[in-house]
């Protein structure tokens, strides 16, 4: 329970400092409203080839513009040295890693509302038919791709080239996890329902979080001290 | 009955290069240990594998008996780095609200509103750290630092940028700390200060000990004694 509270603390945190400086938010959502509009222009968005890449389109602008936040969330802490007072701190590794992760699975959240507002006008296209189906594969993949970028910000974030190495590293590991939310979101903008077959990419989504999310929490001492 | 502090046989290398060579050092309860050597003699690097902060290879290291990763162990110490270890985003408030929490404490106003007052930042404690100065940086970290009354203190270079009512004020919250049976470890280049303090010495020199012993009058009357009974 100290655990969890202190991973909360954390992210408050984090959500605190990114709301008064918003270094990565404001990057973060400029550059997928920047990414939806060139689109836009490139493909016809009445033509029925626009609503076939949709989805994709949608989880590329998602993972490109979350590496802007998932970049920021150690970094953070390089200032002042911040990072050791806590790790010298009773705050265990885990709940470090946890509280980051939570921190960036809110402004991930945030990112693609927005994006999802800015995708409907400018590819005039439905995609609030199945809100609560989409909203559970946004929550299912974005928690994914925060567990991961708060382990590999943490194992990136003394290096000279971060910003350069994250993405590297993290895309492959994240192929698997977009191409569910891909699949999934495919068929929810076409207004189905969600076949079995189609459910085994849900579960694929969910294996996905709990198998990352416990490495990220077993190895996090290791990952995180020297 | 453990020293508070014990370190034994110790090795850390950075590549091929050893930053602390077999090094052995007790640090009783309630003793205050200045650790004093030139710059590059291994003295932060001692002090971040005290605080937990970086691996050692050989050798051991206790803190009441326990090693210093353990999180009942960290519970017990007050790091004060090189950094500060504040944000400077938010205010000196809520960096001490902040680390009350991550240290498990009951976060009530009154302990916050103590911490700001015994380092002199209870004034400014609504203003954002960015707008403080070094010296406040620096005093804003002790009050970090103490937040949670720590058994042991390990302190690096805590007087850097501090005036002469900072000083004070430090020195007057490390004697307070030692009534309260803290032990501390403090590393700095201002020996007078240091050895005021201090109960025992250890001199540290390209990462070997090379004395250790209790503080005596005739080093607090001439600080360099030291260096020159080392040289000679």
């Amino acid at each position: 329970m100290r655990s969890l509270l202190q991973a909360l603390s954390i992210a408050r945190k984090d959500l605190t400092v990114e709301l008064r400086t918003k270094e990565s938010l404001n990057a973060a959502i400029a550059f997928s409203v920047v990414m939806l509009l060139l689109f836009s222009f490139a493909f016809d968005p009445a033509a029925d080839v626009t609503r076939e890449i949709a989805a994709g389109l949608l989880w590329i602008v998602f993972a490109f513009s979350g590496a802007l936040i998932f970049n920021r969330a150690f970094v953070r802490e390089l200032p002042n040295d911040c990072l050791d007072v806590l790790l010298s701190s009773p705050i265990s590794p885990a709940s470090l890693l946890l509280g980051k992760a939570a921190a960036i699975f809110v402004l991930l959240l945030f990112l693609e509302a927005i994006s999802l507002v800015v995708f409907g006008v400018f590819y005039n296209l439905r995609w609030w038919l199945r809100p609560i189906e989409l909203a559970l594969v946004c929550i299912l993949a974005s928690w994914g791709i925060s567990i991961l970028g708060a382990v590999f910000g943490a194992l990136t974030v003394n290096l000279r080239l971060r910003e350069l190495m994250l993405p590297v590293i993290i895309y492959p590991i994240l192929i698997p996890l977009l191409i569910a939310a891909v699949e999934l979101t495919d068929t929810l903008f076409r207004n189905q329902p969600l076949s079995p077959d189609q459910l085994l990419w849900g579960r694929l989504l969910v294996v996905f979080d709990v198998v990352f999310t416990a490495l990220a929490l077993a190895l996090a001492e290791a990952i995180l001290v020297n | 009955m453990f020293d508070a502090i014990q370190i034994d046989q110790l090795w850390k290398f950075y590549g091929d290069y050893a930053a602390v060579r077999d090094f052995t050092l007790s640090v009783p309860e309630d003793a205050c240990c200045a650790l004093i050597g030139r710059n590059g003699a291994g003295k932060t690097t001692l002090l971040r594998v005290l605080a937990g902060l970086s691996r050692f290879d050989r050798g051991t290291v206790r803190l009441f008996g326990e090693p210093p990763r353990k999180q009942t162990t960290r519970r017990q110490i007050g790091f004060l780095g090189h950094g500060i270890g504040v944000y400077e985003d938010l205010t000196a408030r809520e960096n001490l609200y902040f680390f009350a929490r991550i240290a498990g404490l009951k976060t009530n106003s009154s302990l916050i509103d103590s911490s700001l007052e015994r380092v002199g930042l209870a004034r400014v404690s609504g203003m954002p750290v960015r707008q403080f100065s070094r010296g406040m940086h620096q005093r804003l970290a002790l009050a970090r630092a103490f937040l949670h009354s720590p058994k042991i203190l390990v302190l690096d270079e805590p007087f850097t940028a501090l005036d002469d009512h900072a000083i004070a004020a430090l020195t007057e919250l490390l004697h307070e700390a030692r009534k309260a049976g803290a032990t501390i470890l403090i590393s700095t280049h201002q020996l007078r200060e240091a050895l005021t303090i201090a109960s025992h010495v250890a001199l540290i020199e390209n990462g070997r000990l090379r004395f250790s012993g209790e503080r005596t009058p005739e080093m607090l009357e001439d600080p360099a004694l030291l260096y020159r009974m080392n040289l000679e």
